[in-house]
């Protein structure tokens, strides 16, 4: 057992050993840089070339746009949803290199060359995708305002459950996942409804999975 | 259309469209992201600019100082406005604390500047280079139970029924408990956001996120002083609302003095981390329950009095709301207090009143029922009542109480559980089973609208909203049963404030009131068609008119024709109680070791008149039993009691229900007829969902474990000490 770290760090005692003197100082070149918010230290802006829905994009951003700003503000794709803009809702969800993510925790400047999905890609009003049709047919929302991040989620979940990758309520880690109640809920737990259409996003997903078996 | 009398026989009662399921009409833009929100109105404000706001970081005193300048000459800062620039400004309808202007500081995160920029990145950071110095007020005495000590007792009661401390007196029993409910908030996915443009400083436009079209309208026009006339106000998608987008909001205030100080259009959105200050909440509650019974089970004695918070002049939250009127009982008194509080506004919630109120209420009742030896859905049909109890010449319009509580109990296998708390166990895990009754009153508003058949369509104006409820699809449904067409051949256009005032969405008046209007609307269409081609009678069959010698297609007319008229409601109603019934049941497990509660089961059965929609109605109870999860076993606003503000103000912390917490649901609606709500014979659902569900589970809770816990949230902390020995 390690013995107990001194974690009363002091400005002395940082300033007291050398690789503590060195972070010290970068902290305070960091702080002298904000002060003198006029003369930033780099360029503010960044070009990234995104793939969206299957189509080059070229943008210049503001290095602190998040890759969800992006899509809404740069690119116009209002689909994806600001929610809570801190990771707590899921409303942003979209995909990455095939790969959900919550887009509002990510910088664009981050994404250079990756592949993006939104909602727009996946189906458009008179041709849906079979999640956004299901959605539909079992009611899965109401305000509609989580709904694109449901489905976002909803179609990766089944993919995740096929790939065998585990979640919390994963019993028996060797064996074959199989797309059960527990294993979709615990999954879709990161997109909040507070319309409260969980029972129904639930039997739109059941359904997707039993019919792309 | 005035509704003079109860409705007899009409065209709802033969229908083809009203009451059957149908999908939202609305569903395919949802799915596909192409719904337009407050925030999204790139179609009508392509130029907007970003606003930021910022709040006070304070939680009540005065404004002493304020610095814009390194924000005013921050990169892409187009404009800057302090609340210190203008005088305060008038309030809408509804609003308690000043939405901005002023140095005055009512309460923690109240919006004190607005910054525009030409991108959202340089909003947000100017806006925290804006320096502001407080005075701040002197520390407020912020604990509701103190306060309920010092009001109980005091005013006039607000109901006072027989002799109730003789009931007291001879009662052969006597229930006597606090209960406790937290601060609840709204906590919809769409933050308040509104784009306008009064970028000329003349007419303004509002696109924005709101419940109520006409009172955002109107208050937007006392905001600023400026004509109704002159200002347009739309809402066509609201991603959520709970009450939270009843009124008007400082997202709009801010956006509108944005606009016109940068001369552009503005768009804002409240960030996530300032909703739940700056905005309104459900008020806690500190609730004191005493019931008297005779042996017989009958309630002779029903005593409810209970405390709220709210700023001064605000109304907070009435947890009696339903103590007058939903049990039988000779005698009664009710008091609601709302004591002042320098704290974020507290306002409607869905369901304000009863959702607080029952988690209580339905809690003392099985505790009665448990003193009686009684069943407690038993208990419950032995004190229904068809009248109004505290004013026994009043009828209930339609009531079947009874039956939901009996249809409940059978559809649950009520008759199987456990009734020994913390009698039964699977594996680790105490199971109990709870049922708690529902009661939300059925109120109806003054709602119009304008229909127009145009070469074979029907288009129908209404400044209706759609809130998730599925307005769209019910008045779509109302409108092509009424004129005897295909859904598919109406067209709604609705939330507008160009269209007739209709009654919006709130307190579940919607559905009962908008659909009432479009009646009216199609009716007086009906009568106009008729009147143009010579009809005495006329028939709307089928896409058709026929009457006399004449049967023609509505395609067929070839003339634009349109009317207007709206629903009012007659000095009948007043003769009767009008209220929504239900049960709720639960399974609950509960952990024998740790005390984690998780709900197994839940079933509600509605008494809500006519359903218009089973699909929409279903999913508006299933996520009031969601939130009524929440409320439950989660929901608490933290309360930091030195700086006077609610310390858990984001979407982590604020732990509402998410899919892993929620349980099978089922639903059922009694095939009720209410003839004196509408003239569909229907009443709103979408709060009556949550009503009582709380409740059932900490009686579930209680059935699993044998410790009652009056105090809301159920989290472990409360009651593990008390847990069955393991």
């Amino acid at each position: 057992m390690s013995p107990p770290i001194d974690f009363s760090l002091r400005r002395r005692t940082l300033l007291a050993g050398t690789a503590a003197a060195a972070a010290f100082s970068a902290v305070n070149r960091g702080g002298a840089a904000a002060q003198s918010s006029a003369a930033p230290a780099g360029p503010e802006t960044s070009t990234v070339t995104l793939t969206v829905n299957g189509e080059p994009r070229e943008l210049t951003v503001d290095n602190r746009t998040t890759l969800l700003d992006a899509l809404r503000e740069h690119l116009k794709l209002t689909g994806t949803k600001k929610g809570c803009d801190h990771g707590q809702c899921g409303a942003c969800t979209c995909t990455v290199n095939g790969e959900r993510i919550n887009s509002c925790l990510s910088l664009a400047v981050m994404h250079d060359g990756d592949e993006v999905e939104t909602i727009e890609g996946i189906g458009q009003p008179e041709n849906l995708d079979p999640m956004q049709a299901a959605f539909v047919e079992h009611d899965g929302f109401q305000c509609g305002y989580c709904t694109p991040g449901q489905i976002q989620s909803a179609r990766k979940v089944i993919e995740e459950i096929r790939a065998g990758i585990p979640s919390h309520v994963t019993g028996d880690l060797t064996a074959e996942i199989a797309i059960t109640d527990a294993e979709i809920r615990e999954r879709m737990s990161g997109n909040i409804c507070r319309c409260g259409a969980y029972a129904n996003i639930l039997a739109a997903i059941t359904q997707v999975a039993e019919e792309s078996v | 259309m005035e509704f003079t009398k109860p409705v007899e026989s009409n065209l709802f009662d033969n229908a083809k469209v009203v009451g059957k399921p149908m999908q939202r009409i609305d569903g395919p833009l949802k799915v596909t992201g192409t719904a337009p929100y407050a925030y999204e109105r790139n179609d009508a404000a392509p130029d907007a600019l970003y606003g930021y706001p910022l709040g006070a970081g304070i939680g009540h005193g005065r404004i002493t100082r304020m610095d814009a300048e390194a924000a005013r000459n921050a990169p892409g800062v187009r404009a800057v406005v302090t609340t210190l620039e203008i005088d305060p400004l008038e309030k809408g309808m509804n609003n308690v604390a000043r939405l901005f202007g002023g140095d005055e500081v009512q309460h923690y995160h109240q919006a004190v500047a607005v910054v525009v920029a030409d991108t959202f990145e340089q909003a947000r950071a100017a806006s925290a280079l804006i320096e502001v110095e407080y005075e701040e007020g002197a520390p407020a005495d912020l604990d509701l139970d103190a306060a309920f000590e010092r009001v109980q007792g005091t005013g006039e009661p607000d109901t006072l029924v027989g002799d109730v401390d003789a009931a007291f007196r001879d009662a052969a029993q006597v229930v006597d408990q606090m209960y406790h409910t937290p601060g609840e908030s709204h906590t919809m996915m769409e933050p308040h956001s509104s784009t306008v443009d009064w970028s000329g400083g003349e007419d303004m436009t509002v696109w924005t996120s709101n419940q109520m079209i006409n009172w955002n309208h109107q208050s937007i026009a006392t905001t600023f002083g400026i004509d109704q006339e002159r200002i347009r106000v739309e809402s066509p998608y609201v991603g959520g609302g709970f009450g939270s987008k009843l009124w008007l909001r400082a997202d709009a205030v801010l956006a509108a003095l944005g606009s016109r100080a940068a001369g552009v259009p503005v768009k804002l959105a409240l960030p996530r981390p300032m909703v739940m200050n700056n905005t309104t909440h459900r008020s806690a509650t500190v609730q004191r329950i005493r019931l008297a019974a005779g042996t017989d089970g009958k309630l002779t004695g029903i005593w409810h009095e209970a405390a709220a918070y709210c700023l001064p002049g605000g109304r907070g939250e009435n947890a009696t709301a339903q103590t007058p009127v939903f049990y039988a009982g000779e005698t009664r008194r009710v008091k609601n207090h709302v004591v002042d509080m320098p704290l974020p506004e507290t306002a409607d919630m869905r369901a304000p009143g009863e959702a607080s109120g029952l988690m209580a209420l339905e809690i003392a009742m099985d505790e009665m029922a448990e003193k009686l030896g009684m069943d407690p859905v038993q208990f419950r049909i032995v004190n229904d009542t068809q009248v109004n109890p505290s004013d026994p010449d009043i009828p209930f319009s339609d009531r079947h109480f009874v039956e939901c509580l009996e249809r409940g109990a059978e559809a649950f296998n009520w008759s199987q559980r456990n009734t020994s708390p913390g009698g039964q166990r699977d594996g680790d895990w105490l199971i109990g089973h709870g049922v708690a009754g529902a009661y939300r009153g059925a109120l109806v508003m003054p709602s119009g609208a304008r229909a127009i058949l145009d070469g074979g369509k029907l288009i129908i104006e209404t400044d209706m909203t759609d809130i998730g409820t599925g307005s769209y699809t019910i008045l779509a449904q109302t409108a092509a049963e009424t004129m005897g067409m295909d859904v598919a051949d109406v067209e709604m256009r609705m939330a507008n404030s160009a269209y007739p005032v209709s009654s919006g969405s709130g307190g579940q008046f919607g559905a009962p009131s908008s659909t009432s209007g479009v009646y009216a609307a199609c009716m007086a269409l009906r009568e106009k068609i008729a009147g143009n081609l010579g009809l005495d009678e006329a028939e709307f069959n089928g896409g058709r008119v026929t009457g006399g010698d004449t049967d023609m297609a509505l395609s067929e007319i070839n003339e634009e024709v349109s009317a207007e008229d709206a629903i009012q409601w007659g000095d009948f109603q007043k003769g009767y109680a009008m209220g929504t019934f239900g049960a709720h049941f639960v399974e609950v497990g509960v952990h024998a070791y740790t005390g984690e509660t998780r709900v197994r089961r839940m079933l509600a059965v509605c008494d809500a008149g006519r359903i218009i929609n089973p699909i929409t109605a279903r999913s508006q109870v299933i996520g009031g039993m969601v939130m009524g999860v929440g409320a439950a076993l989660s929901e608490d606003m933290a309360l930091d009691t030195g700086r006077g503000f609610f310390a858990n103000h984001d979407m982590a912390n604020y732990e509402v229900a998410v899919h892993a917490d929620i349980p099978e649901q089922e639903v059922i609606f009694l095939d009720t007829l209410d003839a004196v709500a509408t003239p569909l014979k229907a009443k709103g659902v979408g709060e009556l969902g949550l009503c009582g569900v709380a409740a059932a589970i900490a009686n579930g809770v209680y059935n699993a474990t044998g410790v009652r816990v009056r105090d809301y949230p159920l989290t472990m902390d409360k009651f593990i000490d008390r847990l069955p020995a393991v």
